[in-house]
């Protein structure tokens, strides 16, 4: 759903089936169904500091208000393969929650560091802003803003984001993050129809917010505080919303006036290779027949050996 | 088809192309932005072109595509049933009956007239792509108009090979004022874009450009004054159909290494063979 741009249980099932598991190509099935589809409306920025929390961690705190909630995770099973799985089975029913569960609020970390300004204020567009680009309708133009960016990124190949990621931890572009927040749940998505006036729920998305705390940078007018990198994705994805916000924080390092020497930290370089259907699509075109071009480089190269052995030729005799 | 719009593209899409591609056709070779949809085909599989297509076919067109000039390649197959299904209309192979040409490497041998559109596809629109990366950087290029980089990399392989080493993407001057890839089309194909009659279109739907070069304007390929650009093709005569001035497919006959040369434009060779023409390897029947 996140690489496909399309968020439909149902349908990501289906593409996910005719795809026979191949993800790329059930997003690349997503994606191509999506542009077909007319936009009714934009919705309200979806709000996930009232998210029903299935999960939220937070590797900066022990504790803190609303608590850590472990949910659904692989993490801390053991890597052993499930022989038993070769069998044909049912899986057993989900538990269920008490109807009664009392939900204590759940302020996000970095909102609790942002009281004492610890961290940079939250990015806030001005009253006067254009609204934010479009990578589905508008071509991907430069310089391009933290929120084309970020909707690029969270387009974006899980793989592509995960090894970018990665390398800012290995050095290039170190950013020095600590996981702030992890938070996983439902959200409510609201729209306003004009022959209203006023917000309607129109349906909940599944989300996976990241926030990450990092490296601290300061001047003269500004103390130090530390500095933020975001990472939003559709349903139940960990690893690419961690990514994520790695990426996006390297790719802040020139707006925060930091050397752009890494992969990571080139904004072109990363819109540019995101995108997996793109990708794929071009990779793979070298399947289609070049029979054309390949002979025009073969009658070149014949040429220019022909050319090249007269040369020698001649000044092998011109020697005797 | 039911359940979409006339060639696919909704309407809303067709506009904001014809758009793109207006401007495109008021600055010739200049490569204009536009928003480019996901299609049923894999990206570099023709998406801009389709794109292209399908916003400039109407319901009397003749729609011919080709791939590596031949019309029964896969991709062209593939392509020519996508439209013949999403618009319905009447397909041919025959150039000088198609009013649209959808094309991929190749500029048909036949010269095309006023009263046809050639659309290109095109996986790297911008030509100074191999010598910068950076669409940043070669977009202030061509503003300035300064393409000293390219002239440096013709220079050096003169200097290195005793001749220019690109064959195919040939890089030309349009209208006196852009460098524009031709797309990966031989570069033997290069002087039929020079005052072609008919409006050249090129769609590159992963890169999202649209560029065009109008009836009659100057195509100019690269060169220098004492080293002028050469149209190559391999020195041999069609098999088939025996023509000695077209661009030809090498085709490996066994592991000895027998070759035979055939017209990758197979329209023509076909045309040239039912008015009689033949060539060495033509069927008994075919050379009387």
């Amino acid at each position: 759903m996140a690489e496909g741009s399309l968020y439909d249980r149902g349908l990501a099932a289906i593409a996910i089936k005719q795809a026979q598991g191949d993800l790329i190509e059930a997003a690349f099935l997503l994606r191509a169904y999506r542009a077909t589809l007319p936009r009714f409306a934009h919705s309200l920025p979806v709000e996930t500091a009232t998210m029903r929390i299935a999960r939220r961690i937070s590797a900066t705190f022990k504790d803190l208000p609303g608590g850590q909630v472990l949910g659904p995770t692989y993490d801390y099973t053991h890597r052993l393969l499930d022989f038993a799985l070769t069998e044909p089975s049912v899986p057993p029913p989900a538990p269920e929650a008490e109807a009664e569960t009392k939900i204590s609020p759940m302020p996000r970390v970095q909102d609790i560091l942002d009281r004492e300004g610890l961290i940079e204020p939250d990015a806030k567009p001005p009253q006067d802003a254009p609204p934010p680009g479009d990578l589905t309708s508008e071509p991907l133009s430069f310089p391009a803003g933290r929120d084309v960016r970020l909707q690029a990124l969270a387009r974006g190949d899980e793989g592509f984001l995960l090894a970018m990621g990665y390398s800012t931890q290995r050095g290039y572009g170190g950013s020095h993050p600590f996981a702030g927040e992890i938070r996983m749940g439902e959200v409510s998505v609201e729209i306003v129809p004009p022959e209203l006036g006023f917000a309607i729920d129109i349906g909940d998305l599944t989300l996976t917010e990241c926030q990450m705390v990092n490296q601290f940078k300061g001047s003269k007018a500004v103390p130090p505080q530390f500095t933020r990198g975001y990472g939003l994705v559709f349903g139940h994805a960990e690893r690419k919303a961690m990514a994520m916000a790695l990426a996006d924080r390297a790719m802040r390092a020139a707006e925060l006036g930091e050397d752009a020497t890494a992969p990571a930290q080139n904004i072109e370089f990363m819109l540019y290779h995101s995108d997996n259907i793109e990708a794929t699509g071009f990779v793979e075109h070298l399947k289609l027949p070049h029979y054309v071009d390949f002979q025009s480089e073969l009658e070149s190269v014949r040429r220019m050996r022909a050319e090249h052995d007269a040369a020698m030729q001649a000044t092998r005799e011109a020697a005797e | 088809m039911d359940g979409y719009n006339f060639a696919y593209l909704d309407e809303q899409t067709k506009r904001m192309i014809r758009r793109a591609i207006l401007k495109a056709v008021a600055i010739p070779g200049h490569q204009v932005p536009f928003g480019s949809r996901e299609m049923p085909l894999p990206y570099g599989w023709g998406t801009g072109g389709i794109q292209v297509t399908a916003s400039i076919l109407g319901a009397g067109d003749t729609l011919k595509v080709i791939d590596q000039g031949a019309d029964d390649t896969t991709n062209a197959v593939s392509i020519r049933r996508f439209f013949a299904r999403t618009a319905g209309v009447r397909t041919t192979t025959r150039t000088t009956e198609a009013s649209v040409i959808q094309t991929r490497h190749r500029v048909p041998e036949t010269r095309l007239r006023e009263d046809q559109i050639i659309v290109y596809q095109v996986p790297q629109p911008e030509p100074l792509s191999r010598l910068e990366p950076s669409r940043v950087e070669t977009r202030n290029m061509h503003a300035l108009a300064d393409y000293g980089l390219m002239h440096v990399k013709l220079y050096e392989d003169i200097a290195r090979y005793g001749q220019v080493s690109i064959s195919y993407d040939y890089p030309v001057m349009v209208n006196d004022r852009y460098l524009m890839a031709p797309s990966p089309i031989p570069a033997f194909d290069n002087p039929k874009l020079d005052r072609m009659p008919a409006l050249q279109l090129f769609g590159a739907g992963r890169e999202k450009r649209i560029y065009a070069v109008p009836p009659y304007t100057s195509v100019r390929s690269l060169d220098f004054t004492d080293h002028p650009f050469r149209a190559t093709r391999a020195p041999h005569s069609c098999a088939l159909c025996g023509a000695t001035d077209s661009y030809l497919d090498e085709v490996v006959m066994d592991d000895r290494g027998r070759r035979m040369f055939v017209c990758s434009d197979t329209d023509h060779c076909t045309s040239r063979r039912e008015v009689g023409h033949a060539g060495p390897e033509s069927l008994p029947e075919a050379a009387e």
